[in-house]
């Protein structure tokens, strides 16, 4: 196979005896941070690692970095850093220890490990817990650790399973951002998985929804949000106001529907804000709220059902 | 271990953007070095928690004790009792403190085999380029080099004691050159059958209690088999009956190979049951690895 993106799959095939994890993928991922969406099963985990060459596909093709998963496992492994969705960090050893050691295995020197540790243990955001054994920590500083086994050995490209799994809003944000981070600032190359398509919005260049092992869609986040996006319009003086609001927007080419106090609007791109808020001025309205609907994953489901949306 | 962090200005974090890295990324070889050491100074609870040091500090120690003394009845009595040879034969001494070396296996064999397998720290491994059978052959050596110097320390010691007190430096070399290879052939079979039963057992305190049964229960089976098979005065059988135990078999084996005097009840005599001897001890360490190859070979994938 020639392309050569950070991730490019062919046909790629994964079948358990009762089911097909993954149906014919054809994907390519470049730089950048790339959210890989898809509900409980969808397929997300068996992907990853068949990308890390731990899990033979049944069919298909799969390359990471031009690197042939099949036979070139520990080429990518060299160059991938990997952030497992499940628990993986030893209860009896501190962070600073696991993740120095976790750098050797991955070849750095001694001392280049104990460096780079240090660092990204930093980055992380883990200051003086790291001293202490990982047994104590919270989720929300587990799930730091194992971002930070990821790091250490500077990889080009970044598989993060769930990274956001089990934390609390505000741990959740932290941890979104770290992810952006990565991927703008640390210039590492990013595959984060999710369920919550909202989430990886926030953060993905590129988004990647899977359902049931097929890929459903694939486009950068912008056009993804132009193609589902939706306003959530409010206005001053009741259900009155709210009707008129409704009947004008409808009569300027803005699909509107009453979502109780509110109005769900489809905005087509991005002029739909200036229309909502010139026809709010226009006729007299207060003009409370305006924002865009947080997607759920049902949303581009039904959408991909209906058949708008092409996977690519 | 002392932390990394230490000689780093506590307080102050300046925020000084990621630095990528350029260095060298070593090859497997060394890789697999530096998991050897750390496992191994992992057994003897070095580098990890305060805690861990106690047991197995406190087993080298009760093993280098008896090996203590004896040099200083030796050194100081050697002309008085009129000896020209260590009063414990070397060969004889792993067995006389099988109690504490078979703790020692079964507390440390779940340290390092069955500790990646509970936590799934194993995934971080198998992420990362080293090859799965490297990994499991490197736990396995481990644990055998960590078995081999709790072995062999008090061998040393009785060496050395043994020169000091001028016993005939030629007898006592042969002595203990053949000491240490029984020390590795034991540690050999210790190690290969304590990980594959850890690495079945994953949890601690169950692997810890199967550790302790196969090696102290067939011993006591054994013994007692050899015992009453030589009242019986039927030699092959208990002769035979030594293969089902880690400590008769390498006794036995050692016994056969370099003549030296059986510890047990009995040691193979003819070359038929000494090539039994070596044929079982071969294949329970090449089981013992067969075994945690299989083991380890779905391990990480789901
Ligand atoms: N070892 C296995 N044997 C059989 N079926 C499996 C195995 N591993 C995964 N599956 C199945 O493959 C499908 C995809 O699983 P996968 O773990 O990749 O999903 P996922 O998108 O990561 O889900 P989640 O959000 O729950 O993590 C599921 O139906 C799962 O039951
Ligand atoms: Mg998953």
């Amino acid at each position: 196979m020639v392309p050569v993106g950070v991730i490019d799959t062919a046909q790629l095939t994964k079948r358990y005896p009762r089911v097909t994890a993954l149906d014919s993928l054809d994907l390519s991922i470049g730089d950048g941070v790339t959210g890989l969406v898809g509900a409980n099963g969808a397929g997300k985990s068996t992907l990853i690692k068949i990308l890390l060459g731990l899990l033979p596909a049944t069919t298909g093709r799969a390359q990471v970095l031009g690197f042939d998963v099949a036979h070139q496992g520990s080429e990518i492994r060299a160059l991938v850093g990997y952030m497992p969705e499940h628990d993986c960090l030893p209860a009896d050893v501190s962070a600073g220890d696991l993740v120095v050691h976790m750098a050797q295995m991955s070849g750095l020197p001694h001392a280049a490990a104990r460096e780079r540790a240090a660092d990204v243990l930093r980055h992380v955001g883990l200051a003086e817990e790291r001293y202490r054994p990982i047994g104590g920590y919270s989720t929300g500083m587990k799930q730091r650790v194992k971002l930070a086994q990821a790091l250490v050995h500077d990889p080009r490209l970044v598989l993060l399973d769930e990274p956001t799994n089990g934390l609390d809003p505000g741990s959740r944000d932290d941890m979104l951002d770290l992810v952006r981070k990565i991927g703008s600032e640390f210039g590492i190359a990013v595959l984060v998985t999710s369920h919550l398509l909202g989430e990886l919005e926030r953060v993905g260049d590129h988004i990647v929804v899977l359902d049931a092992g097929r890929l459903l869609r694939s486009s950068a986040t912008t056009e993804f949000m132009h193609a589902t996006g939706t306003l959530l319009v409010e206005v001053l003086g009741g259900p009155t106001a709210q009707e008129k609001m409704r009947r004008a927007l409808d009569a300027a080419g803005l699909p509107a529907r009453p979502e109780g106090q509110l109005i769900e609007v489809d905005a087509v791109d991005d002029t739909a804000y200036d229309v909502v808020r010139d026809l709010a001025v226009d006729l007299g309205l207060g003009l409370v709220r305006m924002q865009e609907r947080h997607h759920r994953i049902e949303d581009v489901f039904r959408e991909g059902e209906a058949g708008s949306v092409q996977p690519v | 271990m002392s932390s990394p962090f230490e000689e780093r200005p506590v307080g102050v974090i300046h925020d000084i953007g990621y630095r990528p890295y350029s260095g060298p990324r070593l090859r497997e070889s060394a890789v697999a070095r530096s998991l050897f050491i750390t496992g191994l100074r992992n057994c003897f609870g070095l580098g990890r928690s305060g805690k861990s040091k106690v047991l197995p500090m406190l087993l080298l120690a009760i093993m280098l004790l008896p090996a203590l003394i004896l040099v200083g009845v030796l050194v100081q009595a050697r002309t008085a009792l009129n000896l020209d040879s260590q009063i414990l034969p070397y060969s004889a001494y792993p067995t006389t403190l099988l109690l504490i070396i078979t703790v020692f296996v079964a507390a440390q064999a779940p340290t390092l085999i069955s500790r990646d397998l509970r936590f799934r720290t194993i995934t971080l491994y198998l992420a990362r380029p080293l090859r799965r059978s490297t990994y499991v052959l490197v736990r396995v050596a481990s644990l055998t080099a960590a078995v081999f110097l709790l072995v062999v320390s008090p061998l040393l010691l009785l060496y050395v004691g043994g020169l000091l007190a001028e016993l005939p430096v030629g007898a006592e070399t042969k002595d203990f050159a053949v000491a240490v290879v029984g020390a590795f052939l034991l540690a050999a079979v210790l190690a290969g059958l304590a990980a594959l039963v850890s690495a079945v057992t994953t949890r601690r305190g169950l692997a810890v209690t199967a550790v302790i049964v196969v090696l102290l229960v067939s011993y006591t089976v054994v013994v007692s088999v050899q015992g009453i098979a030589t009242e019986f005065d039927n030699d092959t059988v208990a002769e035979l009956a030594g293969v089902f135990s880690p400590y008769t078999l390498v006794d036995g084996l050692q016994v056969w190979l370099f003549d030296t005097d059986t510890s047990g009840p009995a040691g193979p005599t003819s070359t038929w049951v000494g090539l039994v001897y070596l044929f079982v001890t071969v294949l329970v360490v090449a089981g013992s690895v067969a075994g945690l190859l299989l083991r380890y070979r779905k391990v990480g994938a789901v």
